[in-house]
Parts: C-alpha cells; sequence; structure tokens
C-alpha cells in the first residue's frame, strides 16, 4: 500500500516555505487608519440601522463606526466587545457579505457596502493587541456556574458570567481553549496566532477558571456538575463527524477535514505538512471551502470540491465559493460519491450523478464517472456526540433549548453549534453564550 | 463657448478669476505660473511700508478637514509680504509687461498717515499694475499695529484712507472689506463715500482652529503659543454671499462694484457670487490647496454653464439673483411646501426620519405596515427642508410647492394671494392691507 508512488504523491514541501508562509498570510490585511477613515466615512449613521438588525450579536455597527470617525477606537472597540467579545476573531470569521455586509444600504446606492468586518477589525486590534481592559467585574456574587466547552459560546458566556459577578469554571475537551477558533476555520483568516490572544483577553478579566483535558461524558458528568455547580452551560459543539455512507470510506487516504484543520492549525511550520497532489473534497459547507482552498495553498496541483446540490444550497457563502474558485480549486455540482477504491496508494472514487426529486430531495442519477485522486476530504458535517447529555431532551440530533438558551433541563443551558437552531457560526454561538449568561444572572440573583 | 472674457473697472482679464492677494501671488515666480495656467489676473500680495515685516518661521496655516480629509475650513497667521517693495515693484513690473492682457492688481496696506500714502501710491503705481486693492481686511498681526481689519471694522477710516488713496492715484482703487463686523453696510458706504471704484469682499474672519489633544495648548502653535488667525476656505463662503448680496441689493450702495471673495472653489461657487452681485470673482484656498490646474474647471464650468443658460457672456450672469434677495418679512407666509420622498431613490437609511423625529415635527414615519419604510406625514410637515439636508442620496427627498386645496398640517385652504408678515395678524408693528 505505501508505495513509492503513494508517498510521492502525498508529501510535504510541494511549495517552499517562503511561498507556504505567503500562501497563509492575512487573507484581508487589515485597514490603515487612513484607509480606515475612508471606510468609515462610507457610513451613513442609518436609524434603526439594517446592520444592526443584521447582526446576530447586535452590534451598534453605526456607533462603532462612528467612534472610528473621530479616533475614539477604545469607545469603539468597546461599543463591538460589549455586545460580542469575540468582536475580534468575527470581524475575521464573519461572513459579512450574508450578515452586516447584506443589510448596508449602501448596497442599493452604489452596489458596494461599507466594510464593516474590516473596520470591526481596526477597532479591537489594538486593544487585543494591548490587552486594554475594558471590563470590570460586578461585586462577588458567590455563585459558581461550569461551562463545558472552550468555544466561542463558551467563552462568551463565561466571560458575561464573569463581569456579572459570578466564578466560572470552563471545561475544555481540547489542550487549550479556542474551539473552532482554534481548531477550525482556515489559517489565513486568522493569523499570527490570534486565536489564543483573544481566548487571553477574554479570560484577563478574571474569575474564570479554565481545565484542559477534561471531557463531558468520559471525565465528568452532567449529574457530578449540577451537584458541584449553581449552573452549568453547555457550548460542546458538535464532536462527530459525518460518514459517507459507503463502503470502504476509512481507507488510508481518506480522512476528516476538520482533523486534517485542526493539524494544520496547529502546526507550526506547514511546509511540513504532508498535502496531497491530487484532493478531492466532499461538500458544500464552509469547512469543504476551507480544506479545499488550504490544500491548494499548501500545494496540492488539483484539488476538487463535489457537493451533491447546487450552489444556491451550499452552506458556504458566495464569497467562499468564489474563494475557492479564485484559488483554483474546481467545485462540482450535483455530484456525490457512491464507490471508493484503493490501489497501490491511489484512491478511485466513482460519482454519482445527481438531481432534486419533486419534494426537493437528492436522489441518485443514472450517471457516474471516475476520478483518481490521492486524498479524499471528508466535509459533510458534523454530528453531536450524546454522550453524558442524561436529562436532556434532543430534537433532530441536538440540544433543545428555549429562547434564553434554557435546556429542559433545571439549571442548564446551552448554546453554539451543538443546540437546535445552531448555526454554525461564531457569532451566533456568541449570542448564545451571552444570552444565556444574562438568564443564568437573572436565575442566580432572583430564582 | 460663451465668451469669459471679462471687464472689471475698465480692466480687462482673459476670464472672471483672478488670484486675490495672498501667498500664491507674493512672487513672479508664482504669478507666472498662474498665469501659464490661464488665471484672468492676479492681486499681488499686499505691499506695505519698508522695512517690510517679518513673518513667524512655523506654522502659518491650518486647516479643518473632513472625515476624508479634504479641506473645508483653512486659517493663516501670514502677515504681508516680507520681501523688500523694491523687489515686489520690480516683479510687478516685469510680469505686468510679460502679460498685458492679464489683469494685475497692486494689494496695499500702509498706515493711517496720509503723507504715507503720498509717497508710496505713486511708486507703486509706476510699475503698470492696472489698479490698487487696499486691505482693509486682514484680522491678524497688521491689526495690531493699526492696519488690516483695525481700519476695515472703523467706516471712518476706510473712508478718511480711501480718499487719500484716490487723491494720489490715477487707476482704479479697490477698497477690500473685512467680514469681522456686524454689519456690511457702513463699511461699503465709507468706501463708496471715500470713492471707491469697487469693492472686494471677504477677506478672512477670525478664528481659531482647535487645541492640541495631548498638550492641551492652542493648534497649531508657534513654540507653544498661538494667536488667532483669519479663516477662509469653502466653510466661509455662505458668509461671503450674504455679504455681497447685501450690498448688492442695498439702494445705496448697488451701484459699487463688487469682486467676489470667499471659499469660490468650483465653478458653482463662482456662479453663487456672480449671481448675487459680484462681477468678477478672487480666489485663493483652493489654489492653495488644489494648486492652479484649477482654473481649468473654473473656466470651462463657467463657460459650460453660461452656454446651458442661453447667455453669451459672464456680465449677462451678474445680479441675475439679486432681486430674489429679500427681508424674512417680505417672504410669502401663505406659501405652503412640503417634503416628497421618492421612494424608487430611497435607499432606507432612516437618516430623515431620526432627524425629524428628534429635532423637528415628527412628520417622517419609520415603518408603514410593519415595513421599513420612510414616507412624509403631510399632517406634521412644515416644509423646513432639514430632510432634505441630511439625505445622502441626491434628489432623493426634494420640497414641492402645495398650489391648491388644503393644507393638511393646518387645515387652511391654499391661496393664491401672498401675504407677508408686515401684514399679519400676529404683528404688533403691522400695517394696513
Amino acid at each position: 500500500m505505501n508505495s513509492k508512488k503513494a508517498i510521492d504523491n502525498i508529501r510535504a514541501g510541494r511549495l517552499d516555505k517562503v511561498a507556504i508562509d505567503k500562501n497563509f498570510s492575512d487573507l484581508h490585511p487589515p485597514l490603515s487608519r487612513s484607509e480606515a477613515l475612508i471606510a468609515a466615512d462610507r457610513c451613513y449613521f442609518c436609524y434603526d440601522a439594517p446592520c444592526t438588525t443584521a447582526c446576530p450579536t447586535g452590534i451598534d455597527i453605526p456607533g462603532f463606526i462612528q467612534k472610528i470617525r473621530s479616533d475614539n477606537l477604545r469607545g469603539s472597540a468597546h461599543t463591538i466587545l460589549r455586545e460580542n467579545i469575540m468582536g475580534g476573531m468575527c470581524a475575521r470569521v464573519c461572513p459579512t457579505e450574508i450578515l452586516c455586509e447584506d443589510a448596508c444600504v449602501r448596497n442599493t446606492h452604489e452596489d458596494q457596502p461599507v466594510a464593516i468586518g474590516l473596520l470591526q477589525r481596526y477597532a479591537t486590534d489594538p486593544i487585543l493587541e494591548n490587552r486594554t481592559p475594558l471590563f470590570e467585574r460586578a461585586a462577588p456574587s458567590g455563585k459558581r456556574v461550569a461551562v463545558v466547552g472552550a468555544g466561542p459560546a463558551g467563552l462568551s458566556c463565561a466571560h458575561r458570567l464573569a463581569m456579572l459577578g459570578h466564578d466560572v469554571v470552563i471545561y475544555s475537551r481540547d489542550s487549550k481553549a479556542g474551539g473552532l477558533n482554534e481548531f477550525g476555520i482556515a489559517a489565513y483568516k486568522t493569523v499570527d496566532n490570534f486565536a489564543q490572544r483573544e481566548v487571553d483577553y477574554i479570560l484577563s478579566i478574571g474569575g474564570i477558571e479554565l481545565r484542559n483535558n477534561v471531557a463531558l461524558g468520559t471525565d465528568l458528568t452532567l449529574d457530578e456538575l449540577c451537584e458541584q455547580y449553581d449552573a452549568v452551560f453547555l457550548g460542546i459543539g458538535l464532536g462527530a463527524v459525518n460518514e459517507l455512507g459507503i463502503t470502504d470510506e476509512d481507507l488510508v487516504g481518506v480522512e476528516n477535514a476538520i482533523d486534517y484543520i485542526a493539524a494544520l492549525r496547529q502546526a507550526t511550520d506547514k511546509s511540513t505538512l504532508p498535502v496531497a497532489r491530487r484532493v478531492l473534497v466532499v461538500g458544500g459547507g464552509m469547512t469543504a471551502i476551507d480544506i479545499a482552498v488550504q490544500s491548494k495553498r499548501l500545494g496540492a496541483e488539483q484539488v476538487t470540491i463535489a457537493y451533491r446540490r447546487g450552489p444556491e444550497e451550499m452552506g458556504a457563502s458566495k464569497f467562499e465559493q468564489q474563494l475557492a474558485q479564485t484559488n483554483g480549486v474546481s467545485i462540482r455540482h450535483w455530484l456525490t460519491p457512491t464507490a471508493i477504491h484503493e490501489e497501490d496508494g491511489e484512491i478511485t472514487v466513482e460519482l454519482t450523478r445527481t438531481k432534486q426529486d419533486a419534494q426537493g430531495r437528492v436522489e441518485m442519477g443514472d450517471e457516474t464517472e471516475v476520478l483518481q485522486v490521492d486524498m479524499v476530504f471528508k466535509a459533510i458535517g458534523q454530528r453531536l456526540v450524546d454522550n453524558g447529555l442524561a436529562g436532556l431532551k434532543l430534537q433532530r440530533g441536538r440540544i433543545l433549548v428555549d429562547d434564553t438558551q434554557a435546556t429542559t433541563r433545571d439549571r442548564v443551558w446551552a448554546g453554539g453549534d451543538c443546540v437546535v437552531g445552531g448555526e454554525d457560526l461564531t457569532v451566533s454561538a456568541v449570542q448564545h453564550g451571552k444570552v444565556a449568561a444574562i438568564a443564568i444572572d437573572r436565575r442566580l440573583r432572583h430564582g | 463657448m460663451a465668451d469669459l472674457r471679462s471687464e472689471f473697472l475698465g480692466i480687462r482679464s482673459p476670464n472672471p478669476f483672478w488670484l486675490a492677494s495672498a501667498p500664491p501671488t507674493d512672487k513672479a515666480y508664482n504669478v507666472n505660473r498662474a498665469f501659464e495656467a490661464g488665471w484672468g489676473g492676479a492681486v499681488w500680495k499686499t505691499l506695505g511700508e519698508d522695512p517690510p515685516i517679518v513673518n513667524v518661521n512655523g506654522p502659518r496655516y491650518s486647516a479643518l478637514h473632513s472625515n476624508e480629509r479634504r479641506v473645508i475650513g483653512f486659517n493663516n497667521i501670514e502677515l504681508i509680504t516680507d520681501r523688500p517693495l523694491k523687489t515686489n515693484l520690480d516683479e510687478i513690473r516685469q510680469i505686468k509687461r510679460d502679460w498685458p492682457d492679464r489683469a494685475l492688481v497692486a494689494s496695499v496696506m500702509l498706515p493711517m498717515n496720509e503723507a504715507v500714502w503720498k509717497q508710496y501710491i505713486p511708486m507703486i503705481e509706476d510699475t503698470g499694475a492696472d489698479a490698487f486693492e487696499l486691505n482693509f481686511g486682514c484680522p491678524h498681526g497688521m491689526s495690531e499695529r493699526g492696519m488690516g481689519a483695525a481700519v476695515g471694522q472703523v467706516p471712518e477710516y476706510i473712508q478718511m484712507a480711501t480718499e487719500w488713496c484716490k487723491a494720489a492715484a490715477t487707476v482704479p482703487v479697490i477698497v477690500k472689506l473685512t467680514p469681522n463686523v456686524t454689519n456690511i453696510l457702513p463699511p461699503a458706504k465709507a468706501a463708496q463715500a471715500g470713492g471707491a471704484d469697487a469693492v472686494s469682499l471677504i477677506n478672512t474672519i477670525n478664528s481659531i482652529m482647535r487645541v492640541d489633544y495631548d498638550t492641551l495648548t492652542m493648534f497649531p502653535s508657534t513654540d507653544g503659543m498661538g494667536t488667532h488667525g483669519g479663516y477662509c476656505g469653502q466653510a466661509v463662503k455662505p458668509i461671503a454671499l450674504n455679504m455681497v448680496a447685501e450690498i448688492a441689493r442695498n439702494a445705496a450702495t448697488r451701484s459699487l462694484t463688487i469682486s467676489g471673495i470667499g471659499g469660490i472653489t468650483d465653478w458653482r461657487d463662482a456662479v453663487d457670487f456672480l449671481a448675487l452681485g459680484a462681477s468678477n470673482v478672487q480666489v485663493c484656498t483652493a489654489a492653495m490647496v488644489y494648486g492652479f490646474k484649477i482654473i481649468d474647471d473654473l473656466a470651462e464650468g463657467l463657460s459650460a454653464f453660461l452656454d446651458s443658460k442661453g447667455m453669451r457672456s459672464v456680465a449677462e450672469l451678474v445680479g441675475k439673483a439679486v432681486p430674489s434677495v429679500t427681508d424674512w418679512q417680505y417672504l410669502n407666509l401663505n406659501h405652503v411646501s412640503k417634503a416628497v420622498i421618492n421612494q424608487d431613490l430611497c435607499i432606507k437609511c432612516g437618516r430623515c426620519h431620526i432627524v425629524c423625529e428628534d429635532t423637528s415635527h415628527q412628520a417622517i414615519t419609520s415603518q408603514v405596515n410593519g415595513q421599513r419604510h420612510f414616507e412624509v406625514i403631510d399632517n406634521e410637515c412644515v416644509g423646513c427642508n432639514l430632510c432634505v439636508s441630511v439625505c445622502p442620496v441626491d434628489n432623493c427627498i426634494t420640497m414641492q410647492a402645495v398650489t391648491e386645496g388644503i393644507d393638511a398640517r393646518t387645515g387652511k385652504p391654499i391661496v393664491k394671494t401672498k401675504a407677508n408678515w408686515t401684514t399679519h395678524p400676529n404683528n404688533p408693528m403691522r400695517k394696513a392691507d
């Protein structure tokens, strides 16, 4: 199996370090002051601004932009971070083209929105850089809250709880905090170890203890947490990966995209990562785009995305799809793998044309084609690991919550990707954590 | 193309755009470049007695910027020319010889001493300069020595010095007025009484730009101390236009020829001044901000505008708008206008709503049937024009006259007859109809 050919087709160093560093530099470089002032000047300071309505965390966008105009960056950052403590990361990874920037009235005027994402980064970068404290803790409440999961939902919840005077212990199953900000997300969207710097900033408020390498279900149970703490927040994400549902998909060379991305994110020298010559990515979401583009930027010669529906149904935004295309990734729609073989390190994938039935469901067509690749990445979504969620009602495989993020179990709240309505977006997870923290605070203070 | 050739007090220039007396006209080098670029004339940087004054060796200028760093207001503390008189006179003579078709005016500032005027005026006129402009306007530095605005603020002094100049000069005399007065008419009348052939206005306005936010001292400063300067640029245009129009429409002063100055940056600004009674215009700040090349747009734009109006010369435009300027008491109180929002152009920013809601008459909706929608409520709209002023989209909101039916706000019928405050029943000093 591990013949010479196979080794040659999956190897590190397809590009030299200089090229790799360039490929993994900032996708959207930060604005200079003069660029920011020009961009900020385009904001009309709308009444009841549509961008704010479109923001899942409800940031007062015209407000923070006006403060950029007056060089009041501290005030601007405070306006952002008081609604979204991960405003720095969201400035980098939010699909603004379907959120705030899509709602910008400038689109009606001239088809070019205010660069809200870049302005948000301009306002927040100096605060994170200098670790300027903007938030203070309220008087201690004497209450303790357990937060399970150190991703955006958990960190957001913990920060707000700490602000409100409660003591928090975060349990992270990983070796460090950050969740998908640290282990997922394309590297060129969050350079210079930004995810950890943001975690450090969030924890610097005090009152938050981080315990790494502790997983719910194996190392601790929900019952224990409910016994030891006044309240529990679950921000555990989706721990398992969906399978293709075809035989032999655990072949060497067939990998989960999120595992490879995690390894890529943790690699200090990306030129040491083995990358295939020919790559097939199966899926149509952000993860599919992230793995496809990063493979290409690591030096893969031929990268194909196979998605079983059309461009409109892709989970990846139009911007992301274009990013893949401009990076030389070929996106093939209405195509799904139905068989997979490996011989001498070369993987042969049989792909079947799909179509939509009258109810809009995907059904198999008759045509097939064969694609020869060296590596296949599965990026068809993740699912909840329901291990250790005793007493919680699930719906369609996710935790059921009300509009305060309360689960069906008393004193347990949940948010982020693991709940029904989770949107696979950092910004939504942050909002869930914030909303839950406010609800927990109310409960702890007023019963 | 319309003929831009201009004749001001008999002084001919290829167009009505002169450079105002200021740093751009301080030396032959600059004036040469200006004439090469196409400027119609130049008023030389103000001449004074020898020995020449001195200037500070530090910031002389500073600007009020828009957010995108466009200069919208400009301040200076530079004094009159700091070069020996002879140097200036030699250069004026040479420039006039080299550019006989351009207007070249000598700006002068002399102390309130008739003998000095008698001594200097003939000497300066000997250069061949087409006219004198008397600087009774600079508000900084020289005014502390009893010249500039210190003269322009006292009508009696204006008249006296104008008379001295007229007595010593054979060429026309233009009196440049300071805006640092509460009413521009007494200085204009004094200039007229002194025999001035024309007035030019405005000179700069007393100003302090800001403080330094680090040191909390005046900014800019000369070694930690600052002094007020003279303010100019686009921001002062409305002040200048009012003063020009006041002189142009006042029975006692309307015969004065006016050279309009104050924030002229593009051809539309020139149209404003000309239509409100100026016979030509002078420019300084725009040239100092963009260089002499702006004359292209000024001249071509004005010419194209005249063509579009079917006017063959600048003279046809001069004073056209003056009859439309009046006192508040004569405005027709029976007239009703209301704002109308063009929904096809509206981008739904909501600025009109929030300013009307917060600061005016609560006359614009924010929602209709649960949808974001901005529409004028005729029952509340007083026609104030605030929404038009803040709307970021050109022509999206317009004021439209209501010419028949009932005013939805007052419930009163619209009448064609005019009625103003002078006869209004609420006016305790009303006159009989």
